[in-house]
């Protein structure tokens, strides 16, 4: 039995004739960074909003630290750090306000911890100017300065690096990772694939408020692409249709790149490469293929789940 | 309940942090008060006692004849002047104790919740350990303070010019009356929750700022008038009448808070719920 920090379990919301969460079940094991993927509308953040009892679900069970934040929601937010889509931040405060006023409400009453967390997002330079004059980067940064003031048990992020210029992304990116590295149990909504890229523990496929497939990427892939796949590319394109028949060739795509061949053993390649050698084809490229996120969103939404 | 009740104190104190860093809203709020406590009073009262014209002060005069008998009696002054300048402070300019901080309040009060959700930061404090109850309070706190404090101020000046101005032609200091003290510290507080509970609840739950203006607008008319007469003494008139009427506005204002703290939920801060009125 995996340690879940958070469980959903058939969970429903509407609003009105809209439907939030259809059928949402997710479980985020402690210390793992789960991605939900999806477009939008597909109710990754009433998931969020649902996950710290903000939103009480019209049915099913959720479960965070093992409490119902229905029941019990003031322990359960306290233990969250969350980061919403538009950073939600008093433009009429200075960041130092913002920052204190999350302090007061998570109880922390020392300055350091406002200081640190603004200079680990390079904004303490700032803190004391209005809001209102900040740089959108500038704002996201704050809010993820505030998100960790109280070091969160669990870090909810919904699509966080919208907007963003490449440092603020970077510096996203590197603090779930950090978080991950310290134990912490990261939620992130996203529908930029790349940047879930090599962040994922578990990814979660949201659509139309149901999770269409939920697992380790690496598992993911597995069972969409089976055989190991190699990118090969040549002088001359079409000589390398010489591949489809050749033996140990699951399947063979030309695009414009090249080819894509599927293998069913990546041991194959270096035999591959002398037959096209022997036939005259002067290859340029032979490079492995990890498929990526966003290969595999768009083959589950394609293919649907298998 | 310790955390619990300085979270309402952190509530409170940012929406009136924010309030002071926002010009555009108080300097109308001071100028309004001003206006009201220092500027009309003045001159009003020093064209009467100064300007010796009798045929204004007759003027003036008349209109105070709609006060009741109670109120009649209780004018004083050598003069005809003296008394209209007396009626004036007293019973004419009452009215504005009532007015500016329910002006002011529900400007506060209208917004507090409403602009919460329409600049997004209803997100922050929805998922924020602070209870609906204690945002509410929070609010409430902030949306009160601004308009009592300045009309508090506003009638220790308003005091002081009556009785520099005043003082001489009824000899000597007289305000406040005791059916000032009445009005300020007993009528008026009550008046003010039971409009800012209603206003709070409008807040919650409608779309925007300008529609939570608008509807509170509506809702502090009938308030005006029936504080504007009592504190004239035109309707009820004063003294016991008041103390009990103040009696019945806090029971009011004590259940019309208590119901009103239902208005706030999460869903309302992040606005996808109860969006109307």
């Amino acid at each position: 039995m995996v340690d879940a920090v958070v469980r959903l379990e058939h969970v429903r919301r509407r609003f009105g004739d809209v439907v939030g969460l259809a059928d949402l079940n997710l479980a985020a094991p402690k210390g793992s960074v789960t991605v939900l993927l999806g477009p939008n509308g597909s109710g990754k953040t009433t998931a969020v909003r649902t996950i710290t009892g903000a939103l009480r679900p019209d049915g099913g069970q959720v479960e965070v630290f093992g409490i119902d934040p229905d029941v019990d929601g003031e322990s359960v937010r306290r233990r969250c750090g969350v980061v919403s889509a538009k950073p939600a931040l008093y433009d009429r405060l200075s960041g130092r306000d913002n920052l204190r006023y999350a302090a007061d409400l998570w109880g922390i009453v020392d300055e350091k911890p406002i200081e640190e967390s603004a200079a680990r997002f390079g904004i303490d330079d700032a803190l004391d100017l209005r809001v209102g004059g900040y740089s959108t980067g500038m704002k996201t940064r704050l809010a993820l300065a505030r998100a960790i003031l109280h070091d969160p048990d669990l870090l909810l992020l919904d699509e966080p690096t919208s907007g963003l210029d490449p440092e603020s992304s970077h510096a996203v990116l590197a603090l779930i990772d950090e978080m991950a590295a310290d134990g912490k149990t990261v939620v992130m909504c996203t529908h930029l694939l790349l940047e879930a890229e090599g962040l994922a523990d578990q990814v979660v496929i949201l659509e139309q408020g149901r999770d269409l497939i939920a697992g380790p990427p690496d598992a993911l892939v597995a069972r969409y692409w089976p055989n190991p796949r190699v990118l090969v590319d040549a002088e001359e394109r079409a000589s390398l249709d010489a591949l489809a028949t050749m033996t140990g060739v699951v399947s063979y795509e030309r695009n414009g790149g090249g080819a894509t061949v599927a293998l069913d053993d990546l041991q194959r390649v270096p035999d591959l490469v002398a037959a096209l050698a022997s036939r005259g084809v002067r290859l340029t490229r032979v490079v492995p293929h990890e498929p990526s996120l966003e290969e595999l969103y768009f083959a589950v939404r394609d293919r649907g789940v298998e | 309940m310790k955390g619990r009740r300085s979270r309402l104190w952190v509530v409170a104190r940012t929406e009136l942090r924010q309030l002071r860093q926002s010009p555009d809203f108080w300097l109308p709020m001071l100028i309004l008060a001003g206006l009201f406590f220092v500027v009309i009073p003045t001159i009003l009262l020093f064209a009467i006692t100064h300007v010796h014209n009798d045929t204004v002060v007759a003027k003036v005069a008349t209109t105070l004849d709609v006060l009741p008998p109670r109120a009649k009696a209780a004018i004083h002054g050598f003069s005809p002047a003296g008394r209209t300048s007396y009626a004036l402070a007293v019973y004419l300019f009452a009215p504005l104790a009532v007015i500016v901080p329910m002006t002011i309040s529900t400007a506060v009060g209208a917004n507090a919740l409403v602009g919460e959700k329409e600049r997004g930061t209803g997100e922050f404090l929805a998922h924020s350990p602070a209870t609906e109850r204690e945002i509410y309070l929070g609010k409430l706190v902030a949306s009160l303070l601004p308009g009592y404090v300045t009309t508090i101020i506003g009638f220790g000046v308003y005091s002081l010019i009556v009785n520099l101005l005043v003082g001489p032609q009824v000899g000597g200091w007289f305000f406040p009356t005791t059916d000032w003290w009445v009005l300020m510290f007993w009528v008026v507080p009550p008046f003010l929750a039971i409009t800012l509970s209603v206003v709070l609840r409008l807040s919650a739950r409608v779309r925007s700022g300008a529609a939570a203006q608008q509807a509170s607008g509506l809702v502090t008319l009938p308030l005006i008038i029936i504080a504007y007469a009592q504190s004239s003494g035109v309707l009820l008139g004063a003294g016991q009448t008041a103390i009990a009427l103040g009696a019945v506005a806090w029971v009011v204002a004590i259940w019309g808070l208590a119901r009103g703290a239902g208005a706030v939920t999460r869903a309302r801060l992040l606005g996808v719920e109860g969006a109307t009125l």
